[in-house]
């Protein structure tokens, strides 16, 4: 008997409880694309509320996506506090020079309000509108860097590291200030319409802190924050590693983990198995040479390997595919998706 | 085990618990029994690489790496300093971030590079692939190290490549895009790649003694 087709967000939802769905869900995290679709600069396509709506609504009928994805750009949270975001044509909105030059202007670093800082109403805006289009069909994932992470953007990650490692008491005052930004920014998006939010975290990545001194700090960051966040999250690490960290993230508060596509998903899904959703790991910079058969081959591997038992969601392993990716790539991901994702993989 | 792996280890041990009093003994006890151009290229670059290597292979993180070349960046200043007469000869050599100030993977290369007695000049971040024409053309670079984190970054080395087409410039590229896609490089047209530190200073010790 054929199995009814489930709604996206019936879809992410089993999948969430770690059950067989009628697909596997497919994330397709773009952002750019959209100002493709709508024929704008990328610069024109993010300064309109509306703009981004539409394209995401157009995208997630083109690529038959289970979500959408109201991203603008990371350095928006930066913009917040102050600082200058560079537009360029072919790629996402870059951090300009860092916010703090000297890291004692931390003593007076102050969160920025949510509800009074405009650059990011349009964020806002964008997902009332598609909280309406959804009308609970689609899930709406929203995106707050975590206060452990933006300061790569506020400082430079040079001089973070540097702050980590030989002063505490600002570490912690930013800390502070961050954590605050990112509740009241997480809980905006929430009260807006996300039905969740998405934590990058990716210097808590082993790739870039060690173990020890994570749970030390980013992890402390992470359960202190998240609880206070009114909704389910995803820490998404943005390439970095997280095997190692199977037994921590859980204990974060967390539901989903974005993974790299330098880890064995076999060995990551086995590891986060009935513990946190495992979101990933397609490689988004090689993507853009793929040819159909290779894209077809590696969606079909990838599901193969992490799909059983629920508890996964196909996307890139970085959390925003770049503007570069082709059309017909990604209409081939969401082609194979349905050819080898449905349940029970075979 | 040799005197210099002894010191290697133990200054491995230093750096990685951040202690840079003990670093900088470990090399000036070392220091004694050598001349500091040699510290500098054999015991500490071979205890970088090796810290390199095992970021690499997943067992360090990046925050050591870079931490590690900081320290041995200070101490070798202290033994050997920039305009010393015993530094490296070498062709003139220059690093930079392409377009974006995302100065990390650009920073830890060149300490790993000081510290193994290369002097190279460091043209900071944010620069545009006309600005880092210019220089290399006025400033007669002969090994042009770039470091890029954003996608469209390192695919616009494609145009800087075909405008010092003529030029006699060795351009070594690394960072995030070039280390998940190892076709990357070769598209944009670069003479190498470097994924990592080690490898970085071991291609600028190859185009080196080509150049000889």
């Amino acid at each position: 008997m054929k199995r009814v087709e489930m709604t996206s967000m019936e879809r992410v939802l089993t999948t969430l409880s770690h059950k067989e769905p009628d697909r596997v869900p497919l994330f397709l995290l773009l952002t750019m694309h959209g100002a493709k679709e709508l024929g704008l600069s990328i610069k024109d396509y993010f300064s309109k509320a509306e703009n981004v709506a539409e394209g995401q609504i157009k995208l997630q009928k083109k690529y038959h996506i289970d979500c959408y994805y109201p991203f603008f750009y990371a350095p928006i949270e930066v913009e917040a506090f102050g600082a200058k975001v560079i537009y360029r044509e072919d790629g996402p909105p870059n951090s300009g020079l860092p916010l703090i030059q000297n890291i004692n202007d931390i003593k007076k670093l102050e969160a920025p309000l949510v509800k009074e800082t405009k650059v990011l109403h349009k964020v806002l805006k964008s997902i009332e509108i598609l909280k309406k289009e959804s009308n609970g069909n689609i899930p709406i994932i929203g995106v707050a860097v975590s206060p452990y992470s933006l300061p790569v953007m506020q400082l430079g990650f040079e001089k973070y590291l540097e702050l980590m490692y030989y002063h505490e008491d600002l570490f912690n005052h930013l800390m502070k200030v961050n954590e605050a930004f990112c509740v009241d920014w997480s809980n905006a998006q929430l009260a807006a319409g996300a039905t969740a939010i998405c934590y990058f975290d990716p210097v808590s990545s082993p790739t870039l802190i060690p173990k020890e001194f994570y749970i030390k700090t980013g992890f402390q960051v992470a359960k202190r924050t998240i609880a206070k966040i009114k909704g389910p999250t995803a820490t998404h690490l943005a390439s970095g590693n997280c095997l190692t960290l199977a037994d921590l993230l859980p204990e974060t508060g967390t539901a989903v983990v974005g993974v790299s596509t330098n880890e064995d998903i076999s060995e990551l899904k086995q590891a986060y198995k009935n513990k946190l959703t495992v979101l990933g790991n397609l490689n988004g910079i090689e993507m853009r040479r793929w040819t159909k058969e290779e894209a077809t081959n590696i969606v079909k591997e990838v599901i193969k390997k992490a799909a059983p038992g629920g508890g996964f969601i196909l996307s890139d392993n970085h959390g925003e595919i770049p503007f570069q990716v082709k059309d017909e790539t990604l209409l081939t991901i969401t082609e194979a998706v349905k050819e080898y994702g449905t349940y029970p993989i075979k | 085990m040799n005197q210099v792996k002894r010191f290697s280890i133990l200054l491995e041990q230093a750096l990685l618990s951040l202690d840079q009093e003990a670093a900088e003994r470990i090399i000036l006890e070392a220091e004694i029994a050598s001349s500091p151009i040699k510290i500098a290229g054999d015991l500490i670059s071979s205890t970088l690489v090796r810290i390199g290597d095992s970021w690499e292979s997943g067992n360090l993180s990046l925050s050591q790496v870079y931490m590690s070349g900081i320290i041995c960046e200070k101490v070798i200043d202290k033994i050997l300093p920039p305009q010393s007469p015993v530094r490296k000869s070498q062709p003139k050599m220059a690093i930079a971030v392409v377009e974006d100030f995302h100065l990390l993977g650009k920073r830890i290369v060149y300490s790993t590079l000081r510290a193994s007695g290369f002097e190279l000049i460091d043209l900071g971040g944010g620069l545009s692939i006309e600005h880092i024409i210019n220089i290399v053309k006025t400033e007669k670079i002969k090994i042009l190290l770039l470091s890029v984190l954003m996608l469209p970054s390192a695919l616009r080395i494609k145009d800087l490549k075909d405008q010092l087409k003529d030029i006699d410039v060795k351009i070594v590229v690394g960072g995030a895009p070039f280390r998940f896609d190892d076709e990357l490089w070769k598209e944009v047209g670069a003479d190498y790649y470097g994924k990592d530190s080690s490898e970085a200073l071991g291609i600028v010790n190859k185009i080196m003694e080509e150049s000889r």
